[in-house]
């Protein structure tokens, strides 16, 4: 476990850049981001399709793609980095310490295998049980994740299962080793909706017993609003806010992530209203100079086009946006 | 499980019957079966009498029905050409084809499928490109050439090999074997490696294909985000999961192996059900032929089932006996 002694966080991405080496020059998709998760966290990661947000858990985790690949920045895992340490050791950890789970459970499991036996799999991978214990501990996390007649359902194969019972399946193969940070990308994206409130709160429960950490990805702010601590807002693969959950939602600074708290549904009034941004996320070959927003933004001044802000403290959050720069924005006529 | 092997059953001797009609229609429509039988200088007279007695003025559907009541025994009459009972002539030279099929398949099997998984792991390695340009080769160069070309290597230049026939067989209870022995073994190698090395190209590009495409899937994924080791990985989940395409073709390919058999038999003299049925047709030998159609198509259809069954035991999917259910 972390030296609780010096607050070190549980994982520590600096300066991460996720490139794709393509004929025609290098896409940047994920463009020289830093963030923290501490030990029992939970990270909300939001922003719209194409920001980056998967690459970043896949990179976390050593499972990009080729062409794909780190190019520079820092994977720091409890106190030691884990973008350069090799196959083997970096299999030990997956699974193990930090675990994963995937949008769509309908094709995250094994259709020819038995779900006990994807679970046993997944112990014996990284306990050394035999199959007789890892077959009772299997059991047991079927129970956990609230699928009924476990002893039954356990020689089960996946079709067997219906969709939010599967992704009960998934969390529990993800929690099997009792990983110390969990991944979920969109983790109910593909669900009934009227099955992903079961399925986040037990995520939740299940990471708050367990005292795991989560980095949640979602489009949806109303998860991000119950289940996170604190948030991170990505575009065009870099982090343009993060800060305490309570904040971001209620005093979001940068004018991204404004237009993203108008874009929830506000389902007390009489009318559900939905204020969309204005335009499209720009594409990898594509991303203008200087803030990457600036194209849609309310608040676009001229310096905007010229140099990428960084983060910086605005208020309880941070934010990078040149607003927020006194120097620059004194420069600034308009 | 059992409805399923009946349906499947019931098939099957729909297509049996099918098969078994077009082999009967030889004996009427290709050539007359008296000509062919009571010779050219025989009366007028003679032939209606051997008509008679053979059936054959008898309506189609009871002289069909007679065909198909004798043709299940195994009795397909005379061979015109060797004088002697179909199944005996068939029987001599089943083994030999069934021989040869079975170690072409045995090979394209075990070196087809691992070099398959091979170049399906190693996308991008050196080895894998030139297999897979040699697979190419294999692929587009006909039957016949390959076979000449073997024997030129390998019988004629390094006189390793026997060129054609059976060579040495052991007998096993009337069963003529060349697996039993080194000697009988030296004369089937170079025939099984012709008849396997098109089946062999081609299970090795399908089971490079189905990795591939495995290999993208979710559940291999997530199985990776587990610290599953490479090896659970490519041979646990992704290999188990090729299976299935790989099963359906490699019975059609059975099958095809039978067909291809004919030239491979020719091209080095095997005296196997191929090169009787070559001669029958230039003797236009119907009992002959009819009976090799009716064969073939019976060991098409017990593939066939084979391979149904094979599925059933893989795929969980299949088995929709109601030991569970979504809900
Ligand atoms: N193999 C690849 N080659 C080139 N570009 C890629 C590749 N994989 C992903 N990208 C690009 O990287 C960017 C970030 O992708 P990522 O999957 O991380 O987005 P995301 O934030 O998870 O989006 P979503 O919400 O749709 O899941 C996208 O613009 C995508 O097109
Ligand atoms: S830097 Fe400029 S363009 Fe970018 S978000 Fe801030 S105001 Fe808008
Ligand atoms: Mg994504």
């Amino acid at each position: 476990m972390g030296d609780t002694t010096n607050a070190q966080p549980l994982l520590q991405v600096e300066n991460l850049r996720v490139e794709f080496p393509t004929r025609r020059g290098t896409l940047v998709a994920v463009d020289d981001i830093s963030f923290h998760i501490d030990e029992g966290e939970v990270l909300g990661v939001v922003g719209e399709s194409g920001a980056g947000k998967s690459l970043t858990g896949a990179a976390i985790i050593g499972l990009l793609e080729p062409p794909g690949r780190v190019a520079s920045g820092q994977i720091i895992f409890d106190g030691a980095r884990i973008d350069n340490i090799g196959y083997e050791k970096i299999r030990r950890l997956r699974g193990n310490q930090i675990a994963m789970i995937f949008q769509d459970p309908l094709t995250s499991l094994n259709p020819l295998i038995t779900v006990g036996r994807q679970l046993t799999e997944t112990i014996r991978t990284h306990v050394s049980v035999d199959e007789r214990a890892a077959r009772e501990r299997a059991i047991e996390l079927l129970n956990e994740v609230g699928i009924p007649a476990a002893e039954r359902r356990v020689d089960q194969y996946p079709h067997q299962f219906s969709g939010g019972m599967r992704q009960r399946v998934v969390i529990a193969l993800a929690l099997a080793a009792n990983p110390r940070l969990i991944i979920a990308d969109e983790p109910t994206t593909a669900l009934d909706v009227s099955i992903q409130a079961q399925i986040i709160t037990l995520l939740k429960r299940l990471c708050k017993e367990h005292g795991t950490a989560v980095m949640l990805v979602t489009h949806d702010m109303g998860v991000i609003a119950e289940t996170a601590d604190r948030v991170a807002v990505m575009y065009a693969g870099r982090i343009v806010e993060v800060g305490p959950v309570q904040d971001v939602i209620r005093h979001a600074q940068h004018p991204y992530t404004h237009g993203l708290m108008n874009s929830i549904p506000v389902v007390r009034h009489d009318v559900e209203q939905l204020k969309q941004i204005d335009g499209a996320m720009p594409r990898l070959t594509d991303i203008p100079s200087g803030c990457a927003f600036n194209p849609r933004c309310p608040k676009v001044f001229e310096y905007c086009r010229d140099a990428r802000p960084e983060l910086v403290d605005v208020g309880a959050t941070r934010a990078a946006c040149w607003l927020y720069d006194d120097t620059r924005r004194a420069g600034d006529t308009t | 499980m059992l409805t399923y092997i009946v349906r499947r059953l019931l098939q099957s001797v729909l297509v049996l019957i099918a098969v078994g009609f077009i082999a009967f229609s030889l004996f009427s429509y290709v050539g007359d079966p008296i000509n062919n039988m009571v010779g050219v200088e025989a009366t007028d007279a003679e032939r209606e009498w051997a008509r008679k007695t053979l059936g054959l003025d008898d309506p189609f559907p009871v002289q069909f029905a007679r065909f198909a009541a004798k043709a299940v025994q195994g009795d397909f009459g005379q061979s015109y050409r060797l004088s002697i009972p179909v199944a005996t002539a068939i029987g001599e030279r089943l083994p030999a084809t069934l021989e040869l099929v079975f170690v072409a398949a045995v090979m394209a099997l075990l070196i087809g499928v691992p070099l398959g998984v091979y170049t399906g792991l190693h996308r991008d390695g050196a080895i894998s490109r030139i297999l897979l340009t040699i697979s190419l080769i294999g692929i587009s160069l006909p039957t016949f050439l390959i076979g000449i070309l073997l024997i030129m290597v390998f019988s004629v230049w390094l006189g390793w090999l026997p060129s054609f026939g059976r060579g040495a067989t052991v007998d096993l209870w009337g069963w003529e074997s060349n697996l039993v022995s080194w000697e009988g073994f030296k004369s089937i190698i170079l025939p099984a490696v012709t008849l396997c090395l098109f089946q062999l190209t081609l299970l090795m590009r399908l089971v490079r294909a189905e990795m591939l495409e495995v290999l993208r899937t979710d559940y291999i994924k997530f199985a990776r985000a587990r610290g599953l080791t490479n090896r659970a990985v490519n041979f646990g989940h992704a290999l188990k999961n090729t299976l299935v395409p790989v099963i359906t073709i490699t019975g059609l390919q059975i099958g095809s192996l039978i067909a291809f058999a004919i030239i491979t038999e020719t091209v080095f003299q095997w005296p196997g059900m191929g090169l009787l049925f070559l001669q029958a047709i230039q003797f236009v030998d119907i009992p002959v032929m009819a009976a090799y159609l009716c064969l073939v198509a019976f060991i098409f259809v017990v593939i066939n089932l084979i391979v149904d069954i094979l599925y059933y035991a893989i795929d969980p999917r299949l088995r929709l006996d109601g030991s569970g259910h979504a809900h």
